[in-house]
């Protein structure tokens, strides 16, 4: 999987992770809340983002390459209106079911919303801040040992399983059948036996080192008022869409 | 390479109220599996959980052919709860899914629940508990644990679905049939998992000839050297 962390030095990258992390959980958890018929509020809430990309200085094309994520969604979205029952609407001559349709814009248009937060999250979040964020949002300490060892030998593994493969290729390995996969499965469990040992030379190395079952605290720097209602900005105003969304 | 298309849950699919439902199940899930790690790893949880967690991620990197032009990747639940037990699996699987999201944004923030619910814990606790059952049967010798680790990911995979199923159910779009919906869902997923099927219980099977001991579901099922004197002659 590429990172799609953006390195930069602008008001949204600095701003601290467990601000950004609860404004994009709030943006979405407000976009979903929309009731499907108000067009323009999804309108509004691409505009509150596109905002927010002139502020981060991501290029809308970066984003709209890494949004291909959703196709299987958008599959499923289009498919709906043709196979989905109740009553009938011309839509360019063509009859499609209308609960079909709105269903289907509704899976698209809060799906590709969804992806184009996390996207924008991502992006100006190094991994690392983000496991931060987590920390002081209060999760678990041992969580976030686990997830910060599990981001920093990822690419260690990874590697392993690409010289794996590499190897297997040379040796003649050509499979385009699931019934010869054979190879590829031993070679998942060579990479856990691995794995494994690895995690058992890390813990006596980290114990050597005096670890005694948590790391230490890095020590919190309390985040100011100005910095969360700075940060939580674009979330209230998606807020104020979804209140006027939800008036009668 | 192709490109990297979501396995995971969007947001839209569910309701909020329900995707709030299911944050607040997941997180109760991922705490109990927490803190049952603990008790199966002691001071080794953080460097082993996070190493295990690493290679559940670094499989779902690996494409393996379904058909020419067709490749598919392991989930990886059942296999991380043969491996290394249904509380570390747990965690690992809930803890790749978290980073997937947040990362990689693979999978809606608020789906993140009904993500973990279903993956890491429904479908991770549902293939451990039929390897449980069949443990005896596993410990007969090499193609009994691979026919065990086949019906428990098989069993996680549709377990999963079936979770998706019960969230939609809950708080999905009225306007579908939910038992179309359900055939649907289920039916694909028993097509996938035959393929996590048979790449688990391959896996399995190459990790139990190497290192039996690093199997969990085979703990305690050894059996005991034994030391025949052979009569002077």
């Amino acid at each position: 999987m590429p990172l799609l962390h953006r390195p930069d030095d602008t008001p949204a990258h600095r701003l601290p992770p467990q601000v950004k992390i609860v404004a994009a959980l709030a943006a979405v958890l407000c976009v979903v809340s929309t009731p499907r018929e108000r067009f323009w509020a999804f309108g509004l809430y691409l505009a509150l983002l596109s905002a927010v990309w002139v502020i981060a200085r991501i290029p809308p094309r970066w984003i709209a390459t890494r949004a291909l994520i959703e196709v299987p969604f958008v599959v499923l979205a289009l498919a709906l209106p043709f196979v989905a029952g109740g009553p009938r609407v011309e839509v360019l001559g063509v009859a499609v079911s209308e609960p079909g349709a709105l269903a289907g814009w509704n899976i698209l248009a809060k799906g590709t919303l969804g992806v184009l937060v996390s996207l924008t999250l991502a992006a100006t979040t190094s991994p690392r801040d983000l496991i931060v964020g987590l920390h002081r949002l209060r999760v678990p300490t041992m969580v976030i040992t686990i997830a910060t060892l599990m981001l920093r030998y990822l690419e260690v593994i990874a590697d392993e399983a690409k010289r794996m493969r590499t190897a297997r290729i040379c040796r003649g390995h050509d499979p385009r059948f699931l019934w010869q996969v054979g190879a590829t499965a031993r070679g998942i469990g060579t990479l856990f036996v691995r794995s494994y040992e690895r995690g058992e030379r890390v813990h006596l190395a980290m114990v050597s080192r005096g670890w005694t079952g948590a790391m230490p605290d890095s020590g919190r720097t309390p985040t100011s008022r100005t910095t969360w209602a700075a940060g939580l900005a674009p979330a209230a105003l998606a807020a104020v869409v979804l209140g006027a969304a939800l008036w009668p | 390479m192709t490109t990297p298309v979501a396995m995971h849950m969007s947001d839209g699919l569910v309701n909020s109220p329900t995707a709030l439902l299911f944050i607040g199940i997941a997180a109760v899930g991922v705490a109990v599996a927490a803190a049952k790690a603990r008790a199966d790893l002691d001071d080794r949880t953080a460097p082993m959980a996070g190493l295990v967690a690493a290679f559940v991620f670094a499989t779902q990197m690996i494409n393996f052919p379904v058909l020419p032009g067709v490749s598919g990747h392991l989930l990886g639940g059942a296999l991380a709860a043969i491996l290394v037990g249904p509380w570390v699996g747990a965690l690992c699987v809930s803890i790749v899914l978290v980073v997937q999201a947040l990362v990689f944004a693979d999978g809606g923030l608020t789906a993140l629940g009904a993500n973990v619910t279903n993956m890491a814990l429904i479908g991770t606790v549902a293939g451990f508990l039929v390897a449980v059952a069949l443990r005896r049967f596993a410990a007969r010798g090499k193609s009994a644990l691979v026919a065990v680790a086949f019906i428990a990911a098989l069993v996680n995979t549709v377990a999963a679905a079936l979770g998706f199923v019960l969230e939609f159910a809950i708080g999905g779009d009225a306007a579908f049939s939910l038992g179309g919906v359900a055939a649907t869902v289920v039916g694909v997923h028993v097509l996938i998992g035959v393929g996590e099927g048979i790449i688990t219980a391959l896996t399995v099977a190459a990790v139990a000839a190497v290192r039996p001991d690093l199997v969990y579901l085979l703990r305690g099922t050894q059996r005991p050297l034994e030391l025949r004197e052979r009569s002077a002659a």
